[in-house]
């Protein structure tokens, strides 16, 4: 009861006059750059970063806060309105987003993707205030081989799934995953792959790069391509009626995906080095399995935005917890902030809740002030974005390449990337041509340099037995789901086979 | 407004400078663009914190008429920065904050042809030592017992450190061929992580950075058993050093800003008096006391000799672990 105390201080300060402004520019500011393909909060804060000396601590991580929120609700934007994830967190979000958008319930995917996130964001945040010293100590429980075991599962949901072409699904994973080794192997202190000799290799093959091309140029080409420019997307004009209309939708059709997205997101963000991304992804999954109508996934249904989105959302905030009580960085951004904190002087590890509580619950009020304004300030841009849409294609098309390259470019401000950008479009459309699904490929750059350290690192610890990700009583049972999930389509096949025998 | 701060600035840098010619070219040279300011690692480490500091104390002070841009650049553990910096098209704006990858690297990869000797010294913000941590409830509490331990283990006593060739990664090669000992070694991508699995006891012992490692020491999950400083750490008055058990060992991270090759005198004069004023102000001295790095000011020609020595002994070390 001493947390909900300290919270209400918290909620307090940050409803000072100067944290409510803050709170509300970096809300507005974060919604555009997460909006923008290529940036993301990662960007954002790091840009704003010095902009923070001119306010107090306090103040100055209430508004990375906010950019962080704001980002990761208009992630969700640029998935649903241009089909491209503007960050790994929303490609999940792109599976139905995208289908909705283009039979013109654009409106519909958003209201949904905002309501989502704020549902998220909300149970993350009682969770967080309930319980963050005893879920630090569940995540320091969370060594190489079960994080590994973490990410097969993460894998699996997606094999597992069916429905897809499974060998050009696995095709795929493993073309990302090849991808994802390119550049420099941090168990040998080796480079590897760096293909030609260019020196550009040597950094990797970013997330953002591959993204950017397959969705930003590849799926362009080839919806121009099927379609001759002639792409009628009747987004009908939004009226207040209308978005009242979505939300009672969103709320009946998105409430399930919902609260699976916002307790799974929130388990697997709180784990150092796993993250929102694998979080959004699993929960697409599971509400996938557990829905009574999995054949509408992928065809424009509430769930599949409501589920990535609420894990998204759901899983950032679980993601402070781990750089506020073991002083280690859950994702990208968060290392940012941490750095921002230890500018300001404050020093992130389990000493932080004891010495510095008052900023500690301030900053967790703030998540709580920063929710609701993320999710009115988008209601309110909803509108515009979908006004986009009705643009004609003709001006969209080279809008969206525009930006593709711009936000390739700002992401790395290197030409080698914009380079692979476009042979990856290319490259894409093809694969697009013969029905390889991308979005595998896309994942397993993301999760493959999560899983191959681990891994490796989990056979260094047991001498290279195998056994290990069975025998360790977390890893073990997260292995066994992950291997019968992956098993799930051949059995199944066993069974109609059967079934067809006796019939 | 402006007018006052120049002259103040001037003044500040007379009186300052008094003595060096080079003063008077300080003055004559200003940055014409933004300056790239690029990081060696990866966000969030301690080079990353660095580079923000000291990024923040420059724009808070206003002390550059254009802004620093960071830029993260770790790939290839610094190889893609150090590439940067080789073939900076515009070297009078083109900086970087560096960690010992910048010895390691060129060293490592000798394909790069990265010769560091021509990298243009700015500023040595100061090293940071590393120490031998353990977990509490392993109950070791020296190092001798800790040498036991890991005797008794066989091959099985499991350390953690940020990979083949880093900096812990030298520092715990030296240590097990001067004791004769057997370590298991678990690469990670950062100091952050290594600490986390020390405190979740995933690992048994690391040699993190202090700053790595303070949050959990002060929370009293870690027993620090040897320092590598050249003596006793201020903030870890009982830890005994190297130097003390008889070897003739110590070990730092540089963290420092170099210039790139062919950055004009006077351009490299204007940075070294900009950082020079970071070095000595409050906000980095504080830094640098809460964090337990060690200052090492030195001018352009010791940074030339401390860089022909670091690179030699990091020669020997790697051939020694076969890095």
């Amino acid at each position: 009861m001493e947390a909900l105390s300290f919270l209400a201080d918290g909620v307090l300060v940050a409803l000072e006059p100067l944290n409510l402004v803050l709170i509300l520019i970096g809300v507005t500011v974060g919604l555009f750059i997460g909006a923008m393909p290529g940036l993301g909060s990662v960007n954002g804060v790091a840009i704003l970063l010095p902009i923070t000396f001119l306010v107090p601590p306090g103040s100055a991580i209430i508004f990375l806060a906010a950019i962080y929120y704001g980002a990761m609700y208009g992630g969700a934007i640029s998935s649903v309105t241009m089909g491209i994830p503007g960050a790994s967190t929303a490609v999940a979000t792109t599976f139905d987003g995208r289908p909705l958008a283009l039979q013109g319930r654009a409106s519909l995917a958003l209201v949904t993707a905002a309501l989502a996130s704020f549902v998220g964001g909300t149970v993350a945040n009682i969770l967080f205030t309930l319980f963050a010293p005893l879920l630090a100590t569940m995540a320091l429980s969370f060594g190489p081989p079960e994080i590994f075991a973490l990410m097969l599962l993460a894998f699996a949901t997606f094999v597992g799934l069916g429905g897809d072409d499974i060998p050009k699904t696995i095709f795929s994973i493993c073309l990302g995953l090849v991808l994802a080794t390119v550049g420099f192997d941090t168990i040998s202190g080796e480079p590897r792959l760096v293909l030609f000799d260019i020196d550009g290799f040597l950094r990797g093959i970013g997330f953002i790069v591959l993204a950017i091309g397959v969705y930003g140029i590849g799926e362009m080409l080839w919806t121009i391509e099927q379609t001759r420019g002639e792409v009628t997307t009747t987004n009908p004009k939004m009226t207040f009626k209308g978005m009242v209309a979505d939300t009672k939708e969103a709320v009946r059709r998105g409430w399930k995906g919902t609260w699976i997205g916002s307790i799974l997101g929130f388990f697997v963000g709180v784990l150092p080095a796993a993250g929102a991304t694998p979080g959004s992804l699993m929960s697409y999954g599971v509400a996938k399995m557990v829905s009574k109508n999995p054949e509408e996934y992928g065809k424009g249904t509430p769930d599949g935005v409501a589920a990535p989105e609420a894990a998204n959302n759901s899983a950032s905030t679980g993601s402070m917890l781990p750089m506020l009580t073991l002083g280690i960085p859950g994702s990208p951004t968060t290392a940012i902030l941490l750095g921002g904190m230890v500018i300001w002087g404050l020093t992130p590890g389990p000493r932080l809740f004891v010495d510095q509580s008052e900023f500690v619950w301030g900053l967790i009020g703030s998540f709580y002030i920063s929710n609701i304004a993320a999710l009115f300030i988008n209601l309110a841009f909803i509108p515009l974005f979908v006004w986009m849409l009705r643009m004609p294609f003709t001006i969209l098309a080279p809008l969206i390449f525009v930006l593709s390259i711009v936000g390739g470019f700002a992401a790395s401000r290197s030409m080698h990337d914009l380079w692979l950008i476009v042979i990856f479009g290319l490259s894409a459309f093809f694969l697009r041509k013969f029905d390889y699904p991308l979005a595998p490929a896309v994942l397993a750059i993301v999760l493959g340099p999560i899983a191959e350290p681990t891994m490796r690192q989990s056979l260094l610890l047991s001498s290279g037995d195998p056994m290990i990700f069975f025998t360790r009583p977390i890893a073990g049972p997260i292995t066994v789901v992950a291997i019968i999930l992956i098993l799930l389509p051949a059995i199944k096949l066993l069974r109609r086979k059967r079934s067809e025998k006796t019939a | 407004m402006k007018l006052t701060k120049r002259l103040f600035l001037g003044l500040a840098a007379g009186t300052a400078l008094a003595t060096l010619p080079i003063a008077a070219l300080a003055q004559d040279w200003q940055p014409k663009r933004p300056i790239d300011f690029t990081i060696m690692a990866g966000p969030g480490g301690g080079a990353d914190q660095i580079a923000r500091f000291v990024q923040s104390v420059v724009e808070a002070n206003d002390m550059t008429n254009r802004p620093l841009i960071p830029t993260n650049r770790g790939g290839g553990s610094g190889a893609e920065s150090l590439l940067h910096l080789k073939d900076a098209r515009d070297p009078d704006h083109t900086l970087m904050v560096t960690l010992n990858s910048f010895y390691t690297t060129p060293i490592r990869q000798e394909g790069l042809g990265v010769d560091i000797e021509t990298f243009t010294p700015i500023t040595m913000m100061g090293v940071d030592p590393f120490v031998l941590w353990v977990h509490k409830d392993s109950g070791i509490t020296t190092f001798e017992d800790y040498i036991a331990k890991v005797k008794e283990m066989d091959g099985e006593y499991v350390m953690g450190g940020t990979g083949t060739g880093q900096e812990d990664s030298i520092v715990i090669a030296y240590m097990a061929g001067a004791y004769d000992l057997k370590i298991k070694y678990i690469p990670y991508d950062g100091g952050g992580a290594v600490a986390k699995d020390l405190a979740g006891q995933q690992i048994m012992a690391t040699v993190n950075n202090p700053a790595e490692a303070k949050g959990f020491y002060e929370a009293g999950d870690f027993v620090p058993l040897l320092a590598f400083s050249d003596e006793r750490m201020d903030a870890y008055p009982d830890v005994p050093t190297m130097k003390e058990k008889g070897h003739d060992f110590s070990y730092y991270n540089q963290r420092a800003i170099v210039g790139a090759p062919g950055m004009s005198d006077e351009a490299a004069a204007y940075y070294r008096e900009v950082f020079g004023k970071v070095y000595e102000g409050e906000d980095w001295q504080n830094y640098l006391a809460s964090e337990s790095l060690s200052p090492l000011p030195m001018d352009e020609a010791q940074t030339r000799a401390y860089w022909a020595t670091q690179v030699a002994t990091h020669r020997k070390l790697l051939s020694e672990i076969g890095g």
